[in-house]
């Protein structure tokens, strides 16, 4: 009875409870809505730097990682092959000369990330390939052909075909210098990450350095990246002398902004349900104030405490329970259909750029958001009962049961 | 005939001891038998609805006693009073105050629902009652669809449905009019008769007053005179 009483309640001032009840779902909507664009967001840069240049997984020597010195090269590469080519999680692989060096043009030199590779076999690692904006992927040019970010040709005034220079260093410390000519032009989401790196052959570099054929870097991918842990420690457990490294640990600030980003949505979620408390409490504090007759009858006849505060309570929760749902449903369903259709940022694209994010986002939100956020409206809703339920027994029955 | 009610010098003062106490009991003495239909009258500030709250569990006297049956009221702490109110005392006021979101029914089985009584004995009891208040037809309705008087018809009936020791009615007909307040009379008188349910009226209406069979008046917080008819 206690519980029809309270959901009869409820629908006692419809208007009222309406408010609230739009209030809660529009709260959680939004709420959901902008943690889902967020989220996508940061998937969305997570991705990007996964296919474009980090990987899965990367493995190099312990003292390159400690020193990005040219000559700690992977001595036994056959041993890392073969483990990988063992590994069921393992979709692909590709080998990469690593070096930092200078890069110049007539417009001036620049430092920069120097990667050596097998065009063929990075296709298979990174997407690299499609990102091309003017001319190919290393296509039509034989000798020393440059793949180069587009942010990077525009500071080194460079156009396709165009020449530069790239001076690093050999194992010995000298300096060598090799002529590059420009073969394509790309472009990702990461404009910094544009300016940084620049794509070679690795042929080419080794020719560079007196005919060494190592590689300092393996980049991996897996096939799922929820297998990206524990292939990375089955590698690790079967190349014990190198260094074998989830991208999170690679790049821990993207591993961190993935973490951040969870908490985060928490935290703004519960900012939310804090400002509908709020709310809440004020209409069930009005709601107990204009009952006060009623509830002094009820103390009157011999309702005890604990039945009177559980009736006000139920009652506050009954009225999340109807705008959470509705506000979470409505959730869902924006972002599924954002999630596909994805939402066109462009219009402030290059400040999207200067993170790694790409101007179109699509919003995504984990099934186990939802409940949570459920969860979290009811507690919240517990919360702000208590405040007006107390309210409600410390009414004197004599004087309540004459209120005007 | 065995006392219902016993209050033996009870009194309540506001502010005592200060340059502003308020006497609003000064020594009541007073016994109800079982089965009585007594009104309690005097001018307001008499001290009536005092006098009530405390027969009737809802406030604290500031000396003196009251038992209820045989238990001294006075002597409970406030989980006893609620609990010894459900069992005990049956209500009945000036505003009515059903609770609006239930109906007739739901309103008078509320009480023996609180008291945790089988379903079947409910359902029986409430639909007996109803009937002898003459609301047998309006049982699914709610207050908003009925009129004062047979609202607080269902009071009484909600009043008797605890079975309790006796009823109190603070103005019960301040809120009605004539014919209401001869219909709601009648009820009450009969249940009286047939049933012996002991009355208690605060009231200041004069058509309670002549149908009461003993009138208590009040003044300054003391009896000043003690009627049977």
């Amino acid at each position: 009875m206690l519980i029809k009483i309270a959901w009869r309640n409820v629908w006692r001032n419809g208007l009222r409870s309406g408010v609230v009840i739009a209030s809660i779902a529009t709260g959680i909507w939004a709420g959901l809505f902008v943690i889902s664009v967020s989220s996508g967001l940061n998937e969305q840069r997570t991705k990007d730097a996964l296919d474009s240049y980090l990987s899965h997984v990367q493995i190099h020597t312990p003292k390159f990682v400690e020193d990005n010195n040219v000559e700690y090269r992977i001595e036994n590469l056959d041993e890392v092959i073969n483990a990988l080519d063992n590994n069921s999680n393992v979709k692909a692989y590709a080998e990469r000369v690593v070096l930092s060096g200078m890069v110049s043009s007539s417009a001036g030199g620049f430092g920069t990330r120097i990667t050596g590779i097998d065009p063929e076999h990075e296709k298979n690692v990174s997407t690299m390939h499609e990102k091309v904006v003017d001319g190919a992927y290393f296509e039509g040019i034989k000798r020393n052909p440059i793949f180069i970010g587009k942010k990077l040709a525009d500071k080194l005034k460079v156009e396709l075909r165009k020449k530069v220079v790239l001076t690093f260093q050999k194992d010995n410390g000298d300096l060598v210098t090799g002529a590059f000519r420009v073969v394509g032009i790309y472009k990702t989401a990461n404009s910094k990450a544009d300016e940084m790196n620049i794509f070679v052959q690795a042929s080419d570099i080794n020719r560079l350095l007196d005919g060494s054929a190592g590689f300092h870097e393996v980049a991996v991918i897996t096939k799922d990246l929820t297998m990206v842990d524990t292939t990375a420690g089955s590698l690790r457990a079967a190349l014990p002398n190198l260094s074998v490294r989830s991208w999170k640990q690679v790049s821990p600030d993207l591993g961190y902004a993935d973490e951040m980003m969870m908490q985060m949505l928490y935290i703004i979620i519960m900012i939310i349900l804090l400002a509908l408390s709020f709310g809440i409490v004020n209409t069930m504090l009005m709601a107990v104030l204009e009952r006060k007759r009623e509830l002094g009858m009820l103390m009157s006849v011999g309702m005890n405490k604990t039945k009177v505060f559980f009736m006000i309570v139920v009652e506050t929760v009954f009225i999340s329970l109807v705008g959470g749902p509705i506000g979470v449903l409505l959730g869902f369903l924006t972002v599924s259909y954002f999630g596909s259709a994805g939402i066109d940022l462009s219009v402030v694209g290059k400040g999207l750029e200067e993170f790694g994010i790409s101007t179109m986002i699509y919003p995504n939100l984990q099934p186990k958001f939802y409940i949570d956020v459920t969860i979290m409206v009811i507690v919240a809703a517990i919360i702000s009962s208590i405040y007006p339920a107390r309210k409600a027994l410390q009414l004197k029955p004599a004087e309540a049961v004459r209120a005007i | 005939m065995s006392a219902v009610i016993r209050t033996n010098n009870l009194q309540k003062y506001y502010n005592p001891g200060e340059p502003l106490e308020v006497r609003a009991l000064d020594g009541v003495t007073l016994e109800i038998e079982r089965g009585e239909f007594t009104a309690i009258v005097g001018p307001s500030g008499s001290g009536k609805t005092t006098l009530l709250n405390i027969i009737g569990g809802l406030d604290h006297q500031t000396g003196g006693t009251a038992h209820i049956g045989d238990t001294e009221i006075t002597a409970l702490n406030d989980n006893q009073l609620i609990d010894f109110r459900l069992h005990n005392i049956g209500f009945v006021f000036q505003a009515y105050n059903l609770i609006p979101v239930l109906t007739a029914k739901e309103n008078v089985e509320f009480i023996m629902l609180l008291q945790k009584r089988p379903k079947a004995e409910r359902d029986a009891r409430t639909e007996e009652l109803l009937t002898e208040v003459g609301l047998a037809d309006k049982m699914n309705n709610r207050p908003m669809e009925m009129s004062g008087g047979q609202q607080q018809r269902v009071a009484v009936a909600r009043a008797l449905a605890s079975k309790p020791q006796f009823v109190l009615a603070d103005e019960p007909t301040a809120n009605l009019d004539s014919q209401s307040t001869a219909d709601l009379l009648d009820i009450m008188a009969e249940l009286n008769q047939k049933e012996h349910v002991t009355f208690l009226f605060s009231t200041h209406d004069q058509r309670v007053i002549d149908r009461a069979r003993r009138v208590v008046t009040l003044e300054d917080g003391k009896i000043i005179s003690d009627v049977r008819k």
